[in-house]
């Protein structure tokens, strides 16, 4: 095994704390399918431990011919955190087959490759898997939460001088990772398109909110106080939509939904930390009656001043409906001017 | 006596090593290794309760909507709620689409690249199944990935997305469903099925649903003469590999029973051991840690008891997994188990011999041929009217049994509350059962029992005959310690 020809770009994924599903999401991508991205980007998969022909001893020697050099790594993929317990160890998890903790594994294909990308809030920050006390020691890649460090350390670069590319989600969106990879391979991700979480900008640069099928609500703060009522779930269902990065709303997810389609409040599961909200996820914490945590860069007295006025703007239609378990008043037929 | 250690034991959900003892020729004992421990049942303790219907789902990627049944259902058993009937349909229906998505899986990505291996190139068969199956590259993948995909727009649709979705909850599910979506969805499972007749089973679902044996299903095979399916492109190779007599387990077969309806479960529950279908008491169920690198009580404990404290040093056993047993027995879980359990005659006459490879795989394509159907039947069901959850309080003292039934079989949580908070979490998980290490009394888990035999060729690092067996369990090793 040498370079592939042409302009392949030789491709590693290793999973370790997680769960797969950041696999599981990519193989729901849509238009193009993932191996038509993939082939479409030039991406060379050496090795993927749910998809590939490979076994035993022929991983081992994949992994081994990168180590020594033989075989040139463009791009390593990691899914899952990394898993440091117990007490520094790494013990948690011994790559099989190989008798050696997975994060000393990652940590030295991290060095022979071009490029890192975390796939997934686990490999990125550590995620669920960091959850109630971590006792897994669990961290991500580059950081630990919404700290530098990690595996890696918070100074990391790779041999191009770039980040981890930290893709985030709980699971990413399919079209994250294909159009990142393709983006990468393509030379058209740098630098100055990841924000200073090491997020691309395609993902960091919107948020949940953008494009909520709840947004009219919102407007009018016309709020649901159940799960499975209609109306904005931001203030008393914990929806975290005006905070957390991603398109997941005016990108649909399996055909036409997000967390929102389907009734529930955004998480924020792209974001360091949403494992330990600091309070149940499905309420939202107040103080004096006033959600905390309120749009991140909105100040707090114009959000106050704004929701009052607009409560009591609120049109029928949105107060009932707001609390109903489905739209139940319709908008009123415009007036078309003709005359009978 | 040789040794042979095979990892990473690939195309299985999740991180597997699998260590062989062999003598002439065959595998002579086997040793199941789960090398990964997160701490789900840890990071639980003292949580709300509700917040377990967030964090417990991901434990996995590829059954995470099983894991949300489970935990709602346990939650609903702490809090005394019934759920809405419209939301038990929805429920039932985005369960059976992630089911069935997942057989897909295990079948094209996972179990069936082994047969288009060098090992095989001088069968007969060698070139249509390199050409048709190999990973990644073959021309079944290209199909089946779009096809799956857009099946699972029913999830999207209703549950907002996969895997873990939110929207399952202990009353119901938190999206009320519109005629119009009860009409596309419709659709979508009309051009799915056609996907399953032309191209994935090769025959009506109904036809294939109604076989009684395995000499009917070949000689359907034969009677649909040389087009054929994926699925009878497979039993073809079981054929001339004998697969119906690779990797036969203890013949102890559990199910908790699938898919609630008004009546008792779709698929039944109980134990079949022997000829006839016993009541399943699941207060008869412990784990053992003998093997296990864990610490706690020596008896086996019941999973509402249960301790999930790891030992660091890794002092004593050989894999994270704990060893659940019934009434002191190993049992195997899986859809060849529900069926068995539920009395399919296809099922049953499958496994006459011993449960095996072949009758594993058969069983997955059985369910999903009775499962679109079904799928049809409860959308139908579905009244747009009426409620889709029902709404209960956050208990302070309780204890609540999820016992659902994944892809992969059984699949239990069991959740007790005290002073409103989370005070214990046990999860047992379908492949915790099948891939479970040694009990105290040297009883070994299925697959452990499966492997003994399992032939072992000359110079073979990777013997393909056991690949063969450990993947027709479809095992999911993230459930497997979460």
């Amino acid at each position: 095994m040498t370079r592939p020809a042409g302009n392949m770009h030789n491709l590693l994924w290793l999973q370790s704390g997680g769960c797969g599903g950041c696999t599981l999401s990519l193989i729901c991508a849509e238009a193009p399918d993932f191996v038509t991205a993939f082939e479409t980007a030039g991406i060379n998969l050496l090795w993927h431990p749910a998809l590939s022909t490979e076994t035993g001893r022929q991983v081992t020697s994949i992994i081994d011919a990168v180590l020594s050099g033989d075989v040139p790594l463009d791009i390593l993929c990691l899914e899952g955190s990394v898993m440091m317990g117990p007490n520094g160890t790494g013990r948690f998890h011994m790559m099989s087959g190989r008798d050696q903790p997975m994060k000393d594994v990652i940590a030295a294909l991290a060095e022979k490759a071009s490029h890192v990308v975390a796939v997934g809030s686990c490999a990125a920050f550590g995620g669920i898997t960091a959850c109630g006390g971590n006792p897994g020691e669990a961290v991500g890649l580059a950081w630990d939460g919404d700290q530098p460090g990690g595996l890696l350390g918070g100074k990391f670069s790779d041999r191009a001088g770039m980040p981890v590319i930290n893709i985030p989600g709980c699971p990413v969106h399919p079209d994250w990772v294909t159009e990142t990879l393709s983006q990468l391979t393509a030379g058209a991700l740098t630098r100055d398109h990841l924000d200073a979480l090491g997020r691309p900008d395609a993902i960091s640069g919107s948020l949940v909110h953008h494009g909520c099928s709840r947004n009219e609500f919102y407007e009018y703060k016309a709020s649901a106080e159940k799960l499975c009522e209609a109306g904005c779930m931001m203030e008393n269902l914990g929806c975290k939509g005006t905070q957390a990065a991603g398109d997941c709303n005016t990108r649909a997810w399996n055909g036409s939904g997000s967390c929102i389609t389907g009734g529930y409040p955004c998480i924020a599961c792209t974001e360091p930390g949403f494992e330990e909200p600091g309070h149940p996820f499905v309420e939202t914490p107040k103080i004096a009656g006033i959600p905390v945590g309120l749009p991140t860069d909105m100040p707090k007295a114009w959000f106050v001043a704004l929701a009052s006025l607009s409560k009591a703007a609120t049109p029928r239609r949105l107060r009932e409906n707001a609390t109903s378990d489905r739209i139940r008043v319709f908008p009123d037929r415009k007036k078309t001017g003709r005359k009978s | 006596m040789s040794r042979l250690v095979v990892g990473p034991f690939n195309r299985v959900e999740g991180d597997l090593e699998v260590k062989l003892e062999m003598s002439d020729g065959h595998v002579a004992r086997a040793e199941v290794v789960s090398p990964l421990y997160r701490g789900f049942e840890q990071m639980l303790q003292g949580k709300d309760p509700r917040d377990g219907l967030v964090i417990a789902p991901r434990i996995c990627g590829i059954c995470s909507v099983s894991q949300s049944v489970a935990a709602a259902a346990a939650l609903a058993g702490a809090q005394g709620l019934e759920p809405a009937p419209n939301g038990q349909l929805v429920t039932n229906i985005v369960h059976a689409a992630e089911n069935i998505a997942d057989h897909l899986t295990h079948f094209y990505l996972f179990f069936i690249p082994d047969f288009t291996r060098e090992v095989y190139g001088s069968e007969p068969w060698h070139a249509a199944t390199a050409e048709r199956f190999t990973a990644l590259r073959g021309s079944a993948v290209r199909q089946m990935l779009p096809q799956r995909a857009e099946f699972m727009h029913i999830v999207g649709t209703l549950a907002g997305k996969w895997p873990h979705t939110l929207s399952l909850q202990p009353g119901g599910v938190t999206k009320w469903v519109a005629a119009n979506e009860v009409q596309r969805l419709l659709g979508l499972l009309a051009g799915f099925r056609r996907f399953l007749e032309q191209t994935a089973i090769g025959v009506a679902l109904e036809q294939f649903a109604d076989l009684r044996s395995r000499d009917e299903l070949f000689a359907l095979l034969e009677s649909c003469g040389p087009t054929q399916s994926d699925l009878f492109q497979f039993l073809k190779i079981s054929e001339a590999l004998r697969l119906n007599r690779l990797g036969r387990a203890q013949d102890r077969y559990l199910s908790y029973g699938a898919y609630r309806q008004t009546s008792g479960h779709l698929f039944a529950r109980g134990l079949r051991d022997g000829d006839v279908r016993q009541q399943l008491n699941t207060g008869l169920i412990a784990e053992d840690v003998s093997n296990a690198w864990m610490l706690g009580p020596d008896t086996a404990l019941h999973p509402f008891d249960g301790v999930t404290e790891p030992d660091g040093h890794m002092t004593s056993g050989y894999t994270w997994c704990k060893a659940p047993r019934l009434a002191g027995h190993a049992a195997e879980v899986g859809a060849l188990a529900r069926q068995v359990v539920d009395g399919h005659p296809l099922a049953m006459d499958l496994v006459a011999e011993g449960s095996n490879v072949e009758a594993r795989i058969v069983a997955r394509f059985l369910e999903v041929a009775i499962l679109v159907p079904e799928m049809v039947r409860w959308l139908r069901e579905i009244r747009p009217a009426d409620a889709f959850i029902a709404h209960g309080e956050t208990p302070n003292d309780a204890e609540g049994a999820g016992l659902v039934e994944a892809a992969r079989g059984s699949l239990g949580h069991w959740l007790k509350v005290s002073g409103g908070k989370i005070s214990n979490y046990q999860i047992i998980a379908p492949t915790t059962w099948n891939f479970s290490p040694r009990d105290a009394a040297g009883q070994p888990g299925a697959l452990e029992a499966a492997l003994v035999g399992a032939p072992v060729r000359n110079g073979e690092t990777e013997p393909v005959a056991v690949q063969h067996i450990v993947r027709s369990f479809d095992p999911c090793m993230v459930c497997t310690v979460h």
